[in-house]
């Protein structure tokens, strides 16, 4: 049977009377690429918050890279790597300085943070890039760059929100070439995103709507359930009847 | 009602160039999109036209008014949504409407018709400071503001960036509402998929049009026939057609791969290929180009 990255039950979020996340209930295996999508105010934001150990549940369990929530948030934060288009690298920085950087923070050792700067520049093709400063790279590099960077403490799972947003087809395709072959190597990715056709190439996908998990199945059998063609369907039939926006 | 010639826009003394040599028009009552991603120029060209932005060259106008000399007339008649929000935070949904309202000389009650089906969304929330708003909602009211003065012209700076799917379909069926009334729109997206729903695109990447015309001749003008191909295992199947000898680009739409070929080619030859390198669950069919297949083709060849 697959190992078990993250595993929740009956995970609540409440602000006062407002209950941002409700009984989230599923399990995320290891190498998955898990596809965590919802309309804008669905609850998203406040579960991934919990996962990542940023914000203490209200009540239920939740296990993530064999750490619990409620009990071991830092150990969390060390075993997680997280990307997000808004904030992923220091611009004033160049690229191999971001590298290390990151890979400090991680508390990686100096003969560590050397190997790992040659190799990653290595395989992203960046070598002559090095001294080139993050603000002059094109978007599409920068998030594979910050991808690489989130992934430079080799932890067990890998959060994403949004990580595509504004770049070309040809390079959003490229960013998921990066996903998959992380997956293929045994990283559990947790993705959002609000390209439909990215939810296609998710193993698994949810859905939330108003606080709750509406749909969890792999695309093909969402598009089943829901007699659909495409996930951009799914999504529509399942989130059109959202009572809330943020 | 919009004409640019030869505009050109350059940053940091020159050395960045954002917007290089682009004509085009719009005519009255049409629906136009700059389709592209993150610095192909969009919102350049957004600035130039609503006068916040003067060229380096090239003459354009907006509604007969040339951008430079007559910039004033010009803010007068356009609305202008800037892919920014930038409405004031600290003044409430109504505030914020009824300044904007003063500001051109008119009254939230003058206008109300043009906004209403927008505004009824949110009015339940008009005493809430705008700061505080939700992303659908801030979006709702920055359309508001931008229409209270019934522009000729509207320019809608990726008005759909980062919102959720459903209220994307939502926000273009209020677009053709307005279209409707005879208001010309500007509208920017990165989103491909939104590309069939303006009469006409431009796809720009990198400050340069890639190709200007209405989508379904755009989609025509896609020569190479075009195959869809799933499998079991599609990061395989992936590298796998990529490795084909036959193979002229491979890339991921959804479930399946768009994939065109060199020559014309049989089925069975595919799947005699992928079979051998264990692929199962084979499927192989012509599909119909999208947008963004005709945008990656632009892209990608040389």
């Amino acid at each position: 049977m697959a190992e078990t990255v993250i595993r929740t039950e009956k995970l609540t979020k409440r602000f006062g009377d407002f209950v941002a996340a409700h009984e989230l209930t599923f399990e995320v295996d290891k190498g998955e690429i898990f596809g965590f999508l919802g309309a804008n105010g669905a609850g998203k934001t406040t579960a991934m918050r919990m996962l990542c150990g940023l914000s203490i549940p209200t009540s239920g369990k939740a296990m993530v890279a064999g750490f619990d929530v409620f009990t071991q948030p830092d150990e969390i934060k060390k075993n997680i790597g997280y990307m997000s288009q808004k904030f992923s690298l220091y611009e004033d920085l160049t690229v191999s300085e971001n590298i290390k950087f990151y890979a400090g923070i991680y508390g990686l050792s100096i003969k560590q943070i050397k190997l790992k700067t040659e190799e990653l520049l290595t395989e992203l093709s960046l070598k002559n890039e090095a001294k080139v400063l993050v603000s002059e790279l094109p978007l599409g590099w920068k998030q594979k760059l910050s991808f690489s960077v989130a992934l430079v403490h080799q932890p067990k799972v890998v959060f994403l929100d949004e990580p595509t947003g504004g770049v070309d087809p040809v390079s959003r395709r490229n960013f998921w070439d990066l996903i998959y072959y992380a997956a293929d190597k045994g990283v559990t990715v947790f993705v959002t995103t609000h390209y439909m056709d990215e939810a296609e190439y998710c193993n698994r996908v949810s859905i939330m709507v108003d606080g709750v998990i509406a749909a969890l199945d792999s695309p093909t059998n969402l598009k089943k359930q829901f007699s659909s063609d495409s996930m951009d369907d799914v999504f529509y039939k399942i989130a059109r009847g959202a009572k809330r926006s943020e | 009602m919009v004409e640019l010639k030869n505009i050109k826009k350059t940053y940091n003394k020159g050395s960045i160039i954002a917007v290089e040599d682009i004509s085009f028009n719009v005519d009255k009552g049409e629906l136009f999109g700059l389709i592209g991603p993150d610095g192909a120029g969009k919102t350049s060209i957004f600035r130039m036209l609503t006068t916040l932005m003067i060229p380096d060259s090239g003459t354009a106008s907006v509604n007969g008014f040339d951008i430079v000399k007559e910039y004033k007339a010009i803010r007068n008649c356009v609305g202008y949504m800037p892919g920014k929000f930038s409405l004031y935070q600290d003044l409430t949904v109504e505030e914020n409407l009824s300044f904007f309202a003063t500001i051109f000389g008119t009254t939230i009650k003058e206008n109300y018709d043009l906004i209403k089906d927008i505004y009824v969304q949110i009015e339940p929330f008009k005493k809430r400071m705008a700061g505080k708003l939700s992303g659908g909602m801030k979006q709702k009211l920055a359309l508001s503001c931008a229409l209270i003065h019934k522009p000729t012209v509207l320019f809608l700076d990726e008005p759909t960036t980062g919102v959720d799917a459903v209220s994307r379909k939502e926000f273009w069926a209020m677009l053709k509402k307005l279209k409707q009334q005879g208001i010309t729109i500007i509208v920017s997206t990165p989103y491909m998929d939104e590309a069939i729903l303006c009469d006409r695109i431009a796809l720009i990447q990198a400050g340069k049009i890639l190709s200007l015309d209405t989508p379904e001749k755009i989609v025509t003008n896609f020569q190479d026939k075009l195959y869809a191909v799933k499998a079991n295992n599609t990061y395989k199947l992936l590298t796998d057609l990529r490795k084909f000898s036959l193979t002229n680009s491979c890339f991921a739409f959804g479930e399946y791969l768009h994939v065109t070929f060199s020559e014309n080619i049989s089925e069975n030859t595919v799947t005699a290929y992928l079979e051998k390198l264990g692929h199962t669950n084979i499927e192989f069919k012509t599909t119909i180009p999208t947008i963004e297949d005709c945008f990656i083709k632009l892209i990608t060849s040389p």
